[in-house]
Parts: structure tokens; sequence; C-alpha cells
């Protein structure tokens, strides 16, 4: 987060500030800087290669080198070819249709394949289709039973058979399900550490045994390099007909993805995004541009805003951030929505710029308690207009919320950091800043 | 049991020949100029070596090559050799700390990185030393990880402190420490549920464990030991930070380094972090650990 590109790319501008008109050569200064910034979001060295070439052609034309501001600009190009490479649009998963449909799961050790298969069951039984979950993976010590917790915990029937091969389970579970009106199977399949022969027979043995609607991959977001062999080796030996990507809930990059999408050629279908059950999403390939760019995933944090805020206000906020009119009271009202969504943290990281404005911030709830004890120490008309805010009334203050005068000139600093942040923003014209955009 | 450094050197062979080996043949018969090198950057990135190490490496060589007049490609190899040598190297300390017993590992890392399974050759490792080991099962998430762990506390012969899934992983981890006392143990493994280190909540948690273990054994050497998967690509570097923050770091135990080419990332890690490697992970069988020693890492790549 903290070495966005946006950030990298304003520095290289800054130089050329003053120097009259920007030349190829400063375009190609900055893609330098995207590709450094592709590499440390462990995008595969060759598809950053390949990636930045294309981009250049694009960039060197007279728009870019005209434009006010060319940084952004180029951002932009990087941005919109990013989410091409990705698959443009979201790709929904193979319809749950026949009797039954088989999805089948695969991936590497601690990929978080056992989890997906309980999410993927969550999410059938919410459309009222029936699933079962069968566990297939033999090796690890308990995995069986992991997956029976899962599948317990949302009243899915699980299947195994104790003793015998994967295939065979396999195989079974589908016949099993053919005649119980069961609508989805999900076949947990074993991983290994690595890729091996042995692993993949047995892959392909219970691919053609139960001839899958659905061959996913399961890749970590944190992957580096080894992504691509990865991919190919499954791609390869399973023809897999799509990829998700999991524990995109942390602050990895997730340039792997990318890497993975150019050398399977498959779509990446769904985003895992936590640890429990229904922490699962369609996959959409805009979101993790910004993100690979360290743009922060701001649609994200408004859908979530969307389901929990009430949208006139939210709306009305919009229009005075948009117009830089954002005050302490609108703060207290925004805290005390975003309370509601969740940790601040997951909510943090998802704000473009947020890891710059507030850098040395730690922010965690006691800090959020003590700035709202402050604010609701003051005045409104100290919270309309801070700047009145002089000795005595920060004593009184302080005194009021049981804070120190520093912290509060830190909050009043905080604070100002935050509103430049909107002002800077709203000279960006983030993509149409959507209904609901919250600032905190 | 097969020798130790023959397995490293199996181990790494992959990791040897995707560096060494790649660069060894791209340099034949070519002259030291920007396409060589910009070669030589590609195979580093992707042998994860890192990108600041990468960058590094072939500044390094750009600049000794002119001062020191190469031209031929093939005297690059023994200007990487030594800089990839003096990068792994200088993280060794030889000072050993004096420890209070039970000295208790607290082992920690993201999701799916393979603590469980870590402690499982921990314990065995440690049992074979002579040391006596008690595991505390406070992974009290995800489902099934005290069956997991237990399975492994079994393997390794060892005593196992266990609660329910869902209970407190404190309490747990509380008794655990008690018992260890109580049964006069060397070693206490804690193994603790996977979390991604960006949910504060999670590391508030690892806090309070860390601080009810220092106080059920007042004095006793608590060492934080952070587990990375040694396929992680650049986060790995946030996890380090954000985990030394919560309960510090003394030791990092690198997982799934066999088999594959992904052993590169010891060289970044030991580019950008100060924290030492401790031990690499080199398969799922209970003798699949080593500790680490970075002049047999070196020799494993280079010799
Ligand atoms: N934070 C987070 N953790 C996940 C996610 N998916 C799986 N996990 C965790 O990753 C670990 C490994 O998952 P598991 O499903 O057992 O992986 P498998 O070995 O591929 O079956 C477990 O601790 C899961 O709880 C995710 O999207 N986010
Ligand atoms: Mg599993």
């Amino acid at each position: 987060m903290f070495d966005a590109l946006s950030d990298r790319l304003e520095v290289v501008f800054k130089k050329l500030r003053g120097a009259g008109k920007l030349s190829e050569k400063n375009v190609q200064d900055s893609l330098r800087e995207v590709r450094q910034a592709l590499l440390e979001a462990d995008v595969n060295y060759k598809v950053a290669r390949d990636f930045v070439k294309s981009v250049q052609e694009k960039a060197i034309g007279d728009e870019v080198l005209k434009s006010i501001e060319p940084g952004q600009q180029i951002i932009k190009i990087v941005h919109d070819e990013l989410v091409t490479l990705l698959g443009g649009q979201a790709e929904p998963m193979a319809p749950i249709d026949k009797s039954p449909t088989v999805y089948m799961v695969c991936g590497l050790q601690g990929s978080g394949k056992t989890t997906l298969a309980g999410k993927l069951a969550l999410q059938a039984k919410r459309k009222n289709k029936k699933p079962m979950v069968v566990a297939a993976d033999i090796y690890r010590p308990a995995a069986v039973k992991q997956l029976k917790v899962l599948a317990d915990s949302i009243s899915v029937e699980h299947f195994h058979l104790e003793g015998k091969k994967p295939q065979q389970i396999c195989a079974e579970a589908v016949k099993y399900a053919s005649k119980n009106f069961i609508d989805l199977v999900i076949l947990d399949t074993a991983g290994r550490l690595h890729v091996d022969d042995e692993l993949m027979k047995e892959l392909e043995e219970i691919k053609s045994l139960t001839n899958p609607d659905e061959l996913l991959l399961v890749a970590d977001s944190m992957t580096g390099q080894d992504a691509v062999n990865v991919a190919r080796e499954f791609h390869d030996r399973l023809d897999i007909t799509g990829v998700v990507l999991s524990k995109l809930d942390g602050d990895a990059r997730g340039g792997a993805a990318l890497s993975i999408r150019q050398v399977t050629g498959c779509p990446i279908k769904m985003a895992s995004v936590g640890e429990k059950l229904s922490d699962l999403e369609p996959f959409h390939p805009d979101r993790l541009a910004s993100r690979i760019l360290g743009m922060g995933d701001i649609i994200s944090l408004v859908e979530k805003a969307e389901e929990t805020i009430d949208l006139e206000k939210a709306e009305k906020m919009k229009e005075k951030i948009l117009k830089s009119q954002f005050d302490f009271e609108d703060f207290l009202e925004q805290m005390q929505q975003v309370r509601k969504m969740g940790p601040l943290d997951s909510l943090l990281g998802m704000i473009p710029g947020a890891g710059k404005a507030l850098k040395n911030v730690q922010v965690n709830e006691k800090d959020v308690n003590r700035m709202l004890a402050i604010i609701q120490s003051m005045t409104i008309e100290e919270r309309r207009n801070p700047k009145i805010l002089d000795g005595s009334r920060k004593r009184r203050i302080a005194a009021g919320s049981g804070n120190s005068i520093q912290a509060i000139n830190q909050l009043l600093k905080q604070f100002a950091a935050m509103q430049k942040m909107f002002n800077n923003m709203n000279r960006m014209k983030m993509k149409g800043l959507p209904k609901g955009m919250m600032p905190f | 049991m097969a020798n130790p450094f023959q397995k490293l050197r199996e181990s790494l062979s992959k990791t040897k020949d995707n560096i060494l080996g790649k660069i060894s043949r791209v340099v034949l018969r070519r002259k030291i100029d920007d396409d060589l090198l910009e070669e030589i950057e590609e195979i580093l990135i992707e042998a994860d070596v890192g990108v600041k190490a990468t960058m590094r490496l072939i500044e390094t060589i750009r600049e000794k090559a002119v001062q020191e007049n190469l031209t031929e490609g093939e005297q690059v190899i023994d200007l990487l050799k030594n800089e990839i040598r003096s990068i792994l190297l200088s993280n060794d300390t030889d000072e050993s700390p004096i420890e209070t017993k039970p000295v208790v590992w607290l082992i920690v890392g993201v999701n799916g990185v393979g603590k469980t399974t870590t402690i499982g050759k921990l314990a065995t490792h440690l049992s074979n030393q002579g040391k006596k080991v008690i595991i505390a099962a406070c992974d009290t998430f995800r489902a099934a990880a005290i069956d997991q762990i237990s399975i492994w506390a079994d393997r390794a012969r060892v005593d196992i402190i266990r609660s329910q899934e869902g209970a407190d992983p404190a309490s747990v981890a509380f008794d655990a420490a008690q018992a260890a006392k109580a049964r006069q143990a060397d070693i206490l493994l804690v193994d603790t549920a996977g979390r991604l280190h960006t949910k504060s909540h999670l590391m508030e948690e690892l806090k309070k464990i860390r601080r009810v273990i220092d106080k059920a054994v007042e004095g006793s050497t608590i060492l934080s030991k952070l587990i990375i998967d040694g396929s992680t690509g650049q986060n790995a570097l946030n996890q380090v930070r954000v985990f030394t923050d919560a309960v510090g770091c003394d030791g990092l135990i690198i997982t799934k380094l066999d088999g594959t080419a992904k052993g590169g990332v010891l060289i970044a890690i030991a580019e950008e972090l100060e924290v030492p490697v401790e031990f690499i992970g080199l398969g799922e069988g209970v003798e699949d650990i080593q500790e680490f020693d970075s002049s047999k890492v070196v020799e494993a790549l280079f010799e």
C-alpha cells in the first residue's frame, strides 16, 4: 500500500515539472516504475515485461504527453490494460443444472481447498440447491474431519468412504448423488507441498471418473513467482476450467493472479476473502487491477458500505466531500456508521491513498474510541469549524474527554490530512465515486 | 536416515539449477552488456530472489564490471556467487542467548503456511536431541485443527495439552504453560491458529496468548517463531513486519522448500530482513526439517 504506484509516478513526474513538455523518454521512465510495481506485486517477470511493452505503445500517444496529469493518465492506461488482461468481466461458474453438477476443487496444500468446498456448498444452498461435499483428501491428518465439521456447520451432506482410495470415493459419491437428488457435488481433493506426478495421476483419474462441470484451481493470492509453474502444471495435466483466488482478505497485492490468467488463459471466477464460509465473492478484474497497482479497493469498500449504511445520508456525505465541506460533525456520523461495517483496519486498507495520508497512524479500536470521545466533547460549533479551537477550548475538550492536549492536536492533524486526501481524490476524479462513497 | 546435507542438497538442487544453472548457460560466450544483465535479472526475479535483492545484485555486477574491467559474461558468475554468499551469511549470529526453562516457542503465521505440520516435525527433532517437549493445541478455531495436531503429537510421542474447538486459546496456553513447568519440560511448542496479519483483532488475540504465557511461567524464555511458506512472494515482508510488531519475532521457519525451485526466497529474506532463518522445512515427513545453516545452504547452492 505504502509504495503505491501513484506515489512513485508522482516522484517521476515531479522531476519533470518545469521542464516543459514530456518526452517519450519520460514515459519510458514511468513505465519502468510500472514494471517495478508489477514485480513487487508478484506478477511474473515475463508477463510484466510483455505487459509493459504493450502499454508503452498505447502510452506514447499525444494524449498522454500533452495531458495535464500524465502520471494519472498512464495509471489509467495501465489499469485499463490490466483489467482487460484479467478477463474484463467477472465470469460466472458453471450453472447447477444437472443431477448432479460436479465441481472439483484442486490446488496445493494450504491454499484453501477444503474451506472453498464449504463455501461453495453454502453458496449453492443459498440458491436453494442441494449440495454435497466429498472428502477425497485421505492423506493430510484430520482433513476428512475438517470437511465434516464445516459441512455440519451449514447442515450440508458430507460423503466419505473410510479406507477407500480417493478415485473410488469420488466416483461413488457421484453415483450416490444422482440417486439421492443431490444438485451439486463438490470434490475436495488432496493437495501436496508441490506438484508431483503421483498426485496429478490421482487427480486425472478422479477427473475422468467424475467428469466435472467445473475444475477449479485454488491459488493463494500471496504466492510469488512460483504461481506460474504451479498453474501451468495443473492446467497441462487437468485442463482446469477456472481459478479461485484465496486469502484476498490480506494485504497481498495478488499479482500472481495476472500470471496465472496469462499462462492458463482460464478465467478467475471467484475470490475467497476470509475464513468464514460466507466469505466468497465473484471475482472482479477491475478491483484486482487497482490492488495490483496499489490503488486500494474502493469498490469493495463502497459495497460493504452500501450493505450497512443509510444510502441517503451517504449520498449527502459524498456531496460534502466533493465540495470539500466535510467537518467533524460529518466525521462523527461517519465513524459511527463505519463501526457497523467491521474491523477498521480491513476497511482502511481498501481506501486509495489512505496508506499515504495515515502513514504513521496506527488505527485500532482504542484509537477510534479516543477520537470519538474527543469529538463528542466538542461543541457543535467546534465540530463544524475546527479552526476556532484555541488553547482554552482544547484544554476544555482534553479535560472533558480524558485526553491530553497532544492527543487533540494529533486528531486535528489527522483530520486535516484526511481532508487533503479527499481533495486529492476529487482531483483524481476516481472513476465515478459511486453512490455511498465512504470517506473513512 | 539419509545424511542431512545430502537431503538439503537434493532439496535445493532445483533452486541451484534455476539460479546458477540458468545463469551459467546464459552467460556463455556473451559480453557483459545491458541485454545480458536483463536476462540475469529475469532469472533472479523468477527464482523469487525478490525485487530488492535482484536490483542490488544487478547493480553490483554493473559497478564491479566497470571497476574491475570485466567484459566476459562468464566473469559474472563469481561476482554473483560472492554477492549471494555475503547476503546469505549476513544474518548469522553466533551468540546463543541464555534461556530459562521451560522455553516457550510461540509458533505463529498466516493461514495455510504449515504451522501444525512444522510443530509435528519440531517436536520430533527436539525430542531426538533429548529434550522434553510438550505441545499446546491453541488453534481452537479451524475445524479439526486439534485432531490434526494430536496426530502429530502421537507421531512424535510427546504430550499435548488441548481443549475443545472454540475454546479460548489463551486459556489453553495458560494451562499448557503451567503443565510444562510442572512436568519440567524443556520446550513448550504452542500451535496457534493461522491469521492474516492484517486483522488486528486476531493479532490482539496473539498478544494476549503471549501475555498469558508470560504470567503462567514468569521468567521463562518466550520466543516467537514466524512460519513463512517458501512459495510466498513479496508479501512475506509484510508478514514479518506486522507479526514482529505484535509479538516480536525471534526467528523464521521457512516451509515447503523441497523439490521445487523456491529456495531463492532465502536470499530475498536475508537481504531484506534482520531476522534470522532458524529452520527450513523440506517435506511432509516427520524428519523433514533442518536447522538452517547458511554456509551449508551456500554450499548446496553453489558446489
Ligand atoms: N484469511 C483467509 N484464510 C483462508 C481463506 N481460505 C482458507 N483459509 C485458511 O487457510 C488455511 C488452509 O485452508 P484449507 O482449506 O485447510 O486448505 P487446503 O489444505 O487447501 O484444504 C485454513 O487455516 C483456512 O482457514 C481465505 O480466503 N482467507
Ligand atoms: Mg484440505
